[in-house]
């Protein structure tokens, strides 16, 4: 659409518009973490630092499948849901063995990249055969699968080692054991390790791959192959491993968002990542703008923020929630108010200041 | 396009930013004040009261804070406002006696952990001082080491799971000591019902479970009840599941129990699906006897549904909505005034029996409200260990050192449409 | 219960994901774009017929053509303030205003009638009629046949008036179809309007094989018909009645004969496995690629 000749039109602002998205991520963390420190921060707000993170963090992987690469993708809980059990489990596992928690999370979040790397792979292959609303429903289709088989999972260990079932939990664990995986009951009793300045680190690590896989000549090839891809076929682009190295990228954050997820609370259920969670990082991702890694910052802030903010409209919250989100895309989509806020808009005034 | 979105975006962000950070700052002060709490209902039964001119004597104008919170919004609703209803009228119950004053504030957590940590964020902001943690499980596992870590007394009407209560829930160890529970824990249904059977094989002897395996409570009784049955050499002919996406038709389960010959039909789940399976079954024309646990309660008063099909079916309630005694009469009467005729169910009156117990501790601890939460939960904790508390759920009803609460599943059949106790 | 039993379940099931399927796939072939919202409008229906069948005691006819009625106006309403002025927008737009309207419903419904489960009354009398060992309920029977006669009534439209040539040019061109004289705003509205009807139809058939009402009553049926109409190719009539027949089919069986903890997983494999044999679902239009 119109992104590409922005995209070559508007390097600067390009450029401008990532400088600003690292800049909106430092300082804030920088605000935040330093209120939180001296104990000025909200029990509230404190506690929807690290959800947010992980939220982001699922987001630009997504926009970088959605908005990036051109495949609508509704599985995205799926990866984050493969990454938060397998990062608890290895969390769990390696509690006495690695008693120090940070280095502990960088292993389960590493661990949470490599099993959603994997199931990208897995999946992968058939999802990128498909075009369109046909491969927005096999990721759907995935998502749900996912979902079905981790609750489906048993594992645990004692003194005497691992022990696995599947669908019927034939597990008995001696005294003193532990199930890392209960079934449809999750993990229960995870140490919390999560913590802000990890998912901070996140996001700006993230930032740094997109952003370096957009400039790279696979970024280019991908975007290629969105605009047109039979043009892009045709100058020797090898589609099929041009998008699923996006799809894989994506997935991958999926993986060390739901890790950073899963370890920040001490209970976890499977059925936290369903199709729901899915649509819910779509709408943060649809939200900010496709391909826009700074809108989708913003975006999940807000909308995070936004019901915490409703809760003093009691019943009527979600409600309200929902008329917002009605209006926002109405609103942004709305051509005369376009024309009308560009007028008002920050940039468009610097500029004029500046010319 | 892009900066459209941008544009309306960051001005939202920088606007809810600042609104963040402000209330952040004056959390300690203006956030606590009783007047700004949004429960409106609360409120004014407190102000009614303080007018009717009973002087709180200890409090003299100062209220405990309670927390809570639980699923109002979502799937789960049903159960997240039953507890708030039943929680504000006893809060304005014990109010009204002019006694110590209590003032309730109850979050949305949408059955969700990390929504329930966030709704604990609230509550800790306000000032809660005791709580009745969360409705349902999974969020309730989620809180209940942040009320250890604040040293805030917690009690659930219905976070059934061992996960509520022990920070080692395999081993049923290590338990948070100050989060208590007002309804059974879901292992503790599951003895109590294969017990039940393993004596009474005169109701039937080929036992089929169906039961919600991606819900907590069902599960969890499922699994303490199939190792009891194993161990009491129980025949159980069929197992069937069912999850939230396939929670419609029943018709391969009931089939199967069928085919295997179960003439017991056990159902470790809440009333909407067993009303769902009870009409297909009777479509079916397959007439097994239903055991259903605590969650069937409700089953009966469920709008439109005829009672007829639930003739004959077990269950193991404490409560139970038609009751004669004044205690549940009252309740049941003030409820439906409150909820535009609707019947309360086990959550409703769990949640009633959680305050009044609060209440009864608290007074026996000599609690005022400016006491710190530390103070007012070692003071609770105390009192939960040692007194008895008589309620809508039970009578004589005890708790144990880490939380569990005593009291015995009574086990009652449906006849004519009303609970008839069943001797034991 | 034998095979064949579970087939009827299957087939009854599978009726009903069929007329959901319908409206979700016309929706799609005229507007191009996924109204996640369709499912709350079979809430919304079902709410509708359970009001006039219990409180106003209507029989079940009128009660059903009641709910109609407001299915539609509600479909056209929301076409007219949610979608319409998207109508020049991304599918993505469009697609997240369709799932902010379905929570808008959900929670406006949860408001108005509160979250308890409310249970539909029994409106076809009980009984069954045998067929080849297995016992086949006039319920089943019913589902089945209403499906068969909204699914030939659609195809006549479609194919008969001059609404429903037009809305096949709209589907094929839109562009074109402006420029043939065809006002595609009002054709949509009429999809839109059919589609609704068509979701108080289903509405009271699911109530009737699972008589619970409460407010996400539409959120599972929604995603499992939405599967339907894409595992039938998405945009076809005949396809949709196919996938939905299929979908309850296969979940039936996966449940009776592998596993019911499984049965949504192996549902949504054969679901993969047949878009990869057929990549545009099993009677969807092929399509075609032009450089």
């Amino acid at each position: 659409m119109a992104k590409s000749i922005f995209s070559s039109l508007f390097q600067n602002a390009q450029k401008r518009n990532r400088t600003v998205s690292f800049l909106i991520v430092i300082i804030a963390y920088a605000v935040l973490e330093s209120m939180m420190r001296s104990g000025n921060l909200s029990s509230l707000f404190t506690s929807l630092l690290v959800p947010m993170t992980c939220y982001i963090v699922a987001a630009i992987g997504l926009n970088l499948n959605v908005g990036i690469s051109g495949e609508l993708n509704l599985g995205q809980a799926g990866f984050m849901s493969v990454g938060a059990f397998t990062g608890v489990s290895i969390s769990g596992l390696l509690a006495n063995t690695v008693p120090n928690d940070t280095v502990r999370l960088i292993i389960a979040i590493i661990s949470g990249i490599v099993a959603a790397a994997i199931f990208g792979l897995i999946i992968g292959v058939p999802v990128l055969k498909l075009q369109g609303d046909y491969l927005a429903i096999v990721t759907l289709a995935f998502g749900q699968i996912l979902k079905s088989i981790i609750t489906n999972i048993y594992f645990g260990f004692d003194s005497a080692g691992l022990h696995f079932s599947f669908v019927e939990n034939k597990t008995s664990l001696l005294p003193g054991g532990k199930m890392l995986m209960n079934g449809p009951m999750g993990a229960t009793g995870t140490n919390k390790i999560s913590n802000f300045t990890t998912g901070v680190i996140l996001i700006l690590l993230s930032l740094i791959v997109v952003y370096n896989l957009m400039d790279s000549k696979s970024g280019r090839a991908i975007m290629a192959a969105r605009d047109n891809r039979i043009a892009a076929e045709s100058t020797g682009i090898p589609i099929l491993s041009t998008k699923m190295l996006s799809f894989l990228v994506s997935a991958c954050l999926g993986g060390a968002a739901g890790a950073l997820y899963g370890l920040n609370y001490s209970t976890l259920v499977p059925a936290k990542f369903d199709f729901n969670t899915s649509i819910l990082i779509l709408v943060y991702v649809v939200l900010g703008g496709l391909g826009n890694m700074t809108g989708t910052i913003i975006a999940t802030i807000v909308l995070v923020l936004l019901p915490e903010f409703l809760r003093s409209m009691q019943d009527y919250r979600m409600l309200i929630y929902a008329i917002v989100l009605i209006l926002i895309m109405i609103l942004t989509n709305n051509e005369d108010l376009k024309v009308r806020m560009s007028r008002f808009s920050l940039k468009s005034i610097l500029m004029r200041k500046k010319g | 396009m892009k900066k459209l979105f941008k544009k309306v975006i960051s001005a939202a962000v920088a606007a809810s930013m600042a609104f963040a950070l402000s209330a952040c700052g004056g959390s300690s002060g203006a956030a606590s004040a009783p007047s700004q709490a949004p429960d409106g209902g609360t409120d004014s039964g407190a102000a009614t009261a303080e007018a009717e001119g009973s002087p709180a004597p200890a409090a003299s104008g100062a209220t405990i804070k309670i927390g809570g919170s639980g699923p109002l919004t979502g799937p789960a609703a049903v159960y997240g406002n039953a507890v708030k209803a039943a929680a504000e009228l006893a809060v304005e119950e014990v109010n009204a006696k002019g006694g110590l004053q209590f003032e309730l504030r109850f979050e949305d957590d949408a059955h969700d952990a990390e929504k329930a940590v966030t709704a604990y964020g609230v509550l800790k902001d306000w000032g809660m001082q005791a709580s009745l943690a969360t409705v349902t499980s999974a969020p309730g596992a989620a809180v209940s080491q942040m009320y250890q870590d604040d040293s805030i007394f917690a009690i659930s009407p219905s976070g059934s799971s061992l996960a509520v209560i022990y920070a080692d829930p395999d081993n049923s160890a290590n338990p948070y000591g100050n989060v208590f529970q007002m309804c059974f824990t879901d292992p503790n249904q599951g003895i109590a019902s294969a017990d039940y059977l393993a004596a009474h094989t005169d109701i039937g002897s080929k036992i089929a479970i169906i039961y919600k395996n991606d819900d907590n409570y069902s599960t969890g009784i499922y699994t303490k009840f199939k190792s009891e049955a194993d161990a009491k050499g129980l025949e159980v002919v069929y197992e069937g599941t069912f999850d939230d996406s396939n929670a419609q038709d029943f018709s391969v389960q009931l089939g199967k129990a069928q085919s295997a010959g179960a003439d017991i039909v056990y159902l470790p789940i809440y009333y909407d699906p067993a009303s769902l399976i009870l009409t297909q079954a009777n479509q079916m024309g397959y007439k097994p006897v239903f055991f259903g646990v605590d969650g069937m309660d409700g089953i009966l008063t469920l709008e439109g549904f005829d009672t007829s099909l639930a003739e004959g079916v077990y269950l193991l309630t404490p409560f139970s909505a038609d009751a004669s005694d004044d205690l549940t009469k009252n309740f049941v009467e003030n409820y439906k005034a409150r909820m535009n005729g609707e019947i309360p169910n086990q959550f409703a009156a769990d949640a009633y029996d959680c305050i009044y117990s609060l209440h009864q501790a608290a007074e026996a601890a000599g609690v005022t409200a400016d006491m710190s939460s530390a103070d007012i939960c070692e003071a609770l904790k105390g009192q939960f260990t040692s007194m008895t508390f008589n309620g809508l759920t039970g009578q004589n009803v005890t708790w144990s050192e880490s939380g569990e609460v005593s009291k015995s599943p009574k086990a009652v059949i449906i006849k004519d449409g009303a609970y008839v106790g069943v001797e034991d | 219960m034998g095979f064949l039993s579970y087939l009827v379940s299957g087939l009854s099931l599978g009726s009903v994901y069929a007329i959901i399927a319908l409206g979700y796939t016309m929706v799609y072939g005229i507007a191009k774009m996924l109204n996640f919202a369709h499912g709350d409008v079979i809430m919304i229906g079902a709410y509708v017929a359970f009001f006039a069948l219990s409180n106003f005691g209507l029989p079940i006819i009128p009660a059903t053509l009641l709910s109609i009625v407001v299915c539609t106006l509600l479909g056209v309403i929301i076409e007219r303030l949610a979608y319409k002025p998207l109508r020049d927008a991304s599918s993505l737009s469009v697609l997240i205003t369709a799932i902010g309207v379905s929570y808008f419903l959900q929670n406006g419904a949860q408001i108005i009638w509160s979250s308890s489960t409310k249970v539909f009354p029994a409106i076809f009398q009980s009984g069954s009629v045998s067929l080849g060992g297995a016992s086949i309920s006039y319920l089943t029977l019913i589902t089945i046949g209403v499906c068969l006669i909204v699914m030939a009534a659609l195809t006549l439209f479609i194919n008969k008036t001059r609404t429903g040539a037009a809305m096949r040019a709209c589907s094929e061109d839109k562009g074109a179809a402006i420029l043939m004289g065809i006002n595609v705003n009002h054709i949509i509205s009429v999809t839109f309007a059919i589609g609704s009807g068509l979701a108080a139809i289903a509405s009271v058939l699911l109530c009737a094989a699972y008589p619970s009402v409460y407010p996400t009553l539409g959120a599972m049926p929604g995603i499992k018909a939405f599967t339907a109409a894409v595992f039938g190719g998405i945009g076809s009539i005949p396809g949709a009645f196919l996938g939905g027949l299929l979908l309850g089919v296969i979940e039936i069986f996966a449940k009776a004969y592998v596993s019911t903890q499984l049965s949504d997983a192996i549902v949504f494999a054969v679901l993969i496995v047949v878009l990869l044999i057929k990549p545009t679902g099993l009677l969807g239009k092929k399509i075609d690629e032009k450089v």
